[in-house]
């Protein structure tokens, strides 16, 4: 096995548990790359990557940049917000004149669930989806299970709670579909109007009490509140939910035992975790981070990697 | 396939240890040297080679593996990317007579790729290579080794076979293999 299944990186759902241990076994490699005196390799200096951004983001569209200028590909950055977008152009278009510049490959981001899905039934360009709505975030799942991995050895038989907002993340679906493809067991927990009717389908446990969550899991993902998707309230008001679901060194201390927190960032502090959580020997926060790279410049390698 | 054995394991240790005397003669104490193994099946000739240099010299001598996967030329001109393997390299080689250990040098294009790789750890004083089998008149680079184990003339669809015991095999045997 020494290839992709996909010429694409849609969602973790369209991918095997192969491809997933592929891009791991290849993000050792490229960890060990960014470590070293000169972080740079010359294995992608003739592909062209445009990184397609119709949504905001800091952390996602850097680590894709920096994974790319890594590998030596010239890269071009495009945002929504000062684009012709705005003037009405269709997304195909607006994808197909940035190809017509000889682009090779494309990372995109947009507000609209299986946007990229549409986009690869339309151009030859290989195509990751950097997040679509609240669909799926392949390359975070992916990051998020290699630093699992990285801490425990492997992902089997671990188990991981998913907390806070899970109707709107996109990080859950993928962290679900990445983590039980490892075979690990998860566990949702929020307040029942951030949680999916029939997320049980899915497979996993549910749980609304934060604290016996916290007490069955070996880690602790913890999602943000995406107030920018919420149109009604979900709850009465941050403070509340703070004082429900809000993690804290007090509350991990009382568990009498070493969990792991996960955050993909950005976190909203005193919120969804405390500073004091957040900072703590607990977290791997930082780690996932620099596993992003790793990750990305992985998945990026593999396919560009074919003829 | 038709098989012609090159190297027997009697000749094999013969030929490894006038390397080890070979390097001893240029480098005397190893004390400003580091070897690397270059991957996937140098280490092990490097492994050898290292554990005779320790025992005749009884010096430390620093071993690293390196990998030059992510700086080949072939890449998207192959069915499928090459997959890497770890890289260890773990001393610094700014400064220090490298001595580069693979096993069969054909093209010179991994070597190529593997003294891009060795840079991005520094800027070495010097670097040689050793190889256990060298196939002449292959090259497609201007490459050549520093010390050759046994230089054989062999057909580009030829393949040269190396076993080793420490890759699992019953007898340290090398051959030569014609593709059919």
């Amino acid at each position: 096995m020494s290839k992709l299944s996909q010429k694409h990186l849609l969602g973790i759902k369209d991918i095997t548990r192969e491809d997933i241990e592929l891009i791991f076994d290849t993000a050792d490699n490229f960890k060990e790359v960014i470590n070293r005196p000169i972080k740079k390799v010359p294995s992608l200096r003739d592909v062209t990557i445009a990184n397609v951004f119709f949504e905001n983001s800091t952390r996602t569209r850097l680590s894709f940049e920096l994974a790319q200028k890594r590998l030596s590909a010239d890269v071009i950055n495009f945002s929504a917000s000062n684009s012709s977008v705005k003037k009405g152009e269709t997304l195909l278009d607006t994808v197909n004149n940035i190809l017509a510049m000889k682009v090779d490959m494309i990372v995109m981001r947009h507000a609209s669930p299986g946007a990229p899905h549409f986009l690869a039934k339309h151009i030859k360009a290989n195509i990751i989806n950097a997040g679509d709505g609240t669909h799926e975030h392949p390359t975070q799942a992916l990051l998020d299970a290699f630093s699992i991995r990285e801490k425990f050895g492997s992902v089997a038989g671990k188990k991981i709670a998913i907390i806070g907002d899970i109707l709107h993340s996109r990080v859950a679906l993928s962290n679900i579909f990445a983590l039980q493809k490892l075979g690990a067991k998860i566990m949702v927990c929020g307040p029942p109007t951030l949680l999916p009717k029939f997320i049980s389908h899915l497979g996993v446990e549910v749980e609304f009490d934060v604290k016996k969550a916290l007490q069955w899991c070996d880690v602790a993902n913890v999602l943000r509140i995406q107030l920018e998707r919420q149109q009604i309230k979900y709850f009465p008001s941050l403070r509340e939910y703070s004082l429900y679901y809000g993690i804290n060194k007090k509350l991990l201390d009382s568990l009498k035992k070493q969990i792991v927190i996960m955050h993909p960032g950005p976190i909203n502090r005193g919120v969804e975790l405390s500073s004091d959580a957040a900072d703590s020997q607990h977290s791997i926060i930082l780690d996932q981070v620099e596993n992003g790279v790793a990750i990305r410049m992985a998945v990026l390698y593999l396919l560009a990697g074919t003829k | 396939m038709q098989k012609k054995l090159i190297l027997d394991s009697d000749l094999l240790d013969l030929t490894i240890s006038r390397l080890c005397q070979q390097l001893i003669e240029n480098h005397n104490d190893f004390a400003n040297s580091v070897i690397l193994g270059m991957q996937p099946r140098g280490i092990f000739l490097a492994e050898i080679i290292h554990g005779k240099l320790t025992k005749d010299t009884k010096k430390d001598i620093p071993l690293g593996y390196l990998d030059s996967t992510f700086h080949r030329d072939d890449f998207r001109r192959r069915e499928t990317p090459a997959i890497a393997n770890e890289t260890k390299v773990p001393f610094i080689i700014e400064g220090k007579k490298v001595v580069l250990v693979d096993d069969v040098l054909f093209t010179g294009r991994s070597i190529r790729a593997a003294m891009d790789a060795m840079i991005t750890f520094g800027r070495p004083a010097t670097v040689e290579l050793l190889v256990l089998i060298d196939r002449r008149r292959n090259r497609e680079l201007p490459i050549a080794a520093d010390y050759v184990g046994k230089a054989v003339n062999t057909l580009a669809s030829q393949r040269v076979l190396v076993e080793l015991e420490a890759q699992g095999h019953k007898q340290n045997k090398i051959w030569l293999v014609n593709k059919d």
